[in-house]
């Protein structure tokens, strides 16, 4: 069979219809199903001005450390910590001048974890003893971590500690419903992943009176967080790093 | 020719020698096959898979448990006969059933001449009884 050249434009213009047809037939049913839920982003929003009501209140942080077992020693050296105080000069140093110091330089700023959107703990570690879930909260497993610290080098907040020697000893009362940990890994501040699975806020946010600790989907526009940080400016710590802290501060 | 007793003799002593753990196993009754008495548990009597598969195979169990609740947040098991359990050491395992760890899992370990688990050196105990490590 011999194909005139005025058949094959014919055929040739036929098939790029039909190539045509078939993308804005996919394209229009892609736009009539529903588009994919937005995964959770699990947030937090830190009222520092609700936090100072109360001279050297602790409730947070004591109830994260019995909540999580984290064990309390004497020695600075092998402090381990998962959610403490800082002096705002300290946390935030860009963000203030010489005359603003004087008020606010040593005024505390609750700390703690940041759940880093592009967390540079996960890619250091060499084991992927730790990595950032679907739903935001960067988490180890301690079955799997090796000690080897890399992560805390390359945390910028300072949110990981060591297990130097057993915690055990440092507990006061332990709490069963969470294991403790063992000499030689590394712990931080989960964004209470244990609760959260059993439909719970985190202890922090439950145990604080001044309700100075919102919490919350960053991806639902309804969300508590959300609407603290539309109705008032927040800040997170050194944002300028691109690590996407999921902590936000309002000062 | 006149050193045949010798050999003979050199080479019973070397058989008898090499079969020592065959003739002391036998004469020894301490070693005697039996399974170590383990303490089974009071109010169960069902486990979260069958008896032979946890005999031979916990060890996989539990380490899948692990990976499953900490890497992909699958916390629950249904088993086999139904039953819907949290896939949780401390509360499923050691609380509900297995209370005394050097009666039912060391005894076993000791038996079967592998080191002991170190679960308890994180995981809490029933008791909260935990190991003394120097």
């Amino acid at each position: 069979m011999k194909i005139t050249r005025k058949d094959f434009l014919r055929f040739s213009g036929l098939a790029l219809l039909a190539v045509a047809g078939r993308r804005a037939v996919r394209a229009v049913g892609e736009r009539a199903s529903a588009p994919p839920a937005k995964p959770v982003r699990w947030g937090m929003v830190i009222d520092l001005q609700k936090c100072r009501q109360k001279d050297g209140c602790d409730r947070c942080i004591k109830a994260c450390h019995s909540t999580h077992n984290v064990p309390q020693f004497a020695d600075r050296a092998h402090e381990v910590k998962w959610i403490w105080k800082e002096p705002f000069q300290n946390v935030f140093p860009a963000a203030q001048t010489d005359y603003t110091r004087e008020f606010y330089g040593n005024l505390p700023v609750l700390l703690a974890c940041n759940h880093c959107d592009d967390p540079p703990c996960q890619d250091v570690c060499p084991v992927d003893a730790t990595w950032r879930r679907e739903d935001g909260v960067v988490t180890i497993d301690w079955h799997r971590c090796i000690g080897c610290r890399y992560c805390m080098a390359a945390c910028p907040y300072g949110a990981r500690s060591f297990n130097w020697q057993d915690p055990r000893p440092a507990i006061a009362t332990v709490n069963p419903d969470f294991p403790t940990r063992t000499k030689g890994v590394v712990e931080k501040c989960n964004f209470c992943e244990e609760r959260l699975a059993k439909g719970l806020g985190p202890a922090c946010v439950e145990s604080c009176e001044e309700k100075a600790i919102a919490f919350g989907d960053l991806e639902r526009p309804d969300s508590e967080v959300r609407q603290v940080l539309r109705s008032r400016f927040a800040v997170q710590r050194q944002p300028e790093l691109g690590t996407g802290p999921s902590v936000y501060y309002l000062v | 020719m006149s050193d045949r007793p010798l050999i003979l003799a050199g080479l019973t002593l070397f058989v008898g020698v090499v079969a020592t753990p065959i003739w002391h196993g036998a004469l020894d009754r301490k070693a005697a096959l039996t399974a170590p008495p383990i303490k089974l548990p009071a109010r169960e009597k069902q486990c979260v898979a069958p008896a032979s598969y946890m005999r031979s195979s916990h060890m996989q169990l539990l380490g899948n448990w692990r990976d499953e609740v900490v890497r992909d947040g699958r916390r629950q098991l249904v088993a086999s006969n139904g039953k819907i359990y949290d896939k949780d050491l401390t509360r499923t395992c050691l609380t509900q059933c297995h209370t005394d760890r050097k009666e039912f899992c060391e005894r076993c370990h000791d038996y079967a001449g592998v080191s002991n688990p170190d679960c308890w050196d994180c995981h809490n105990g029933p008791q909260l009884a935990f190991r003394s490590t120097p």
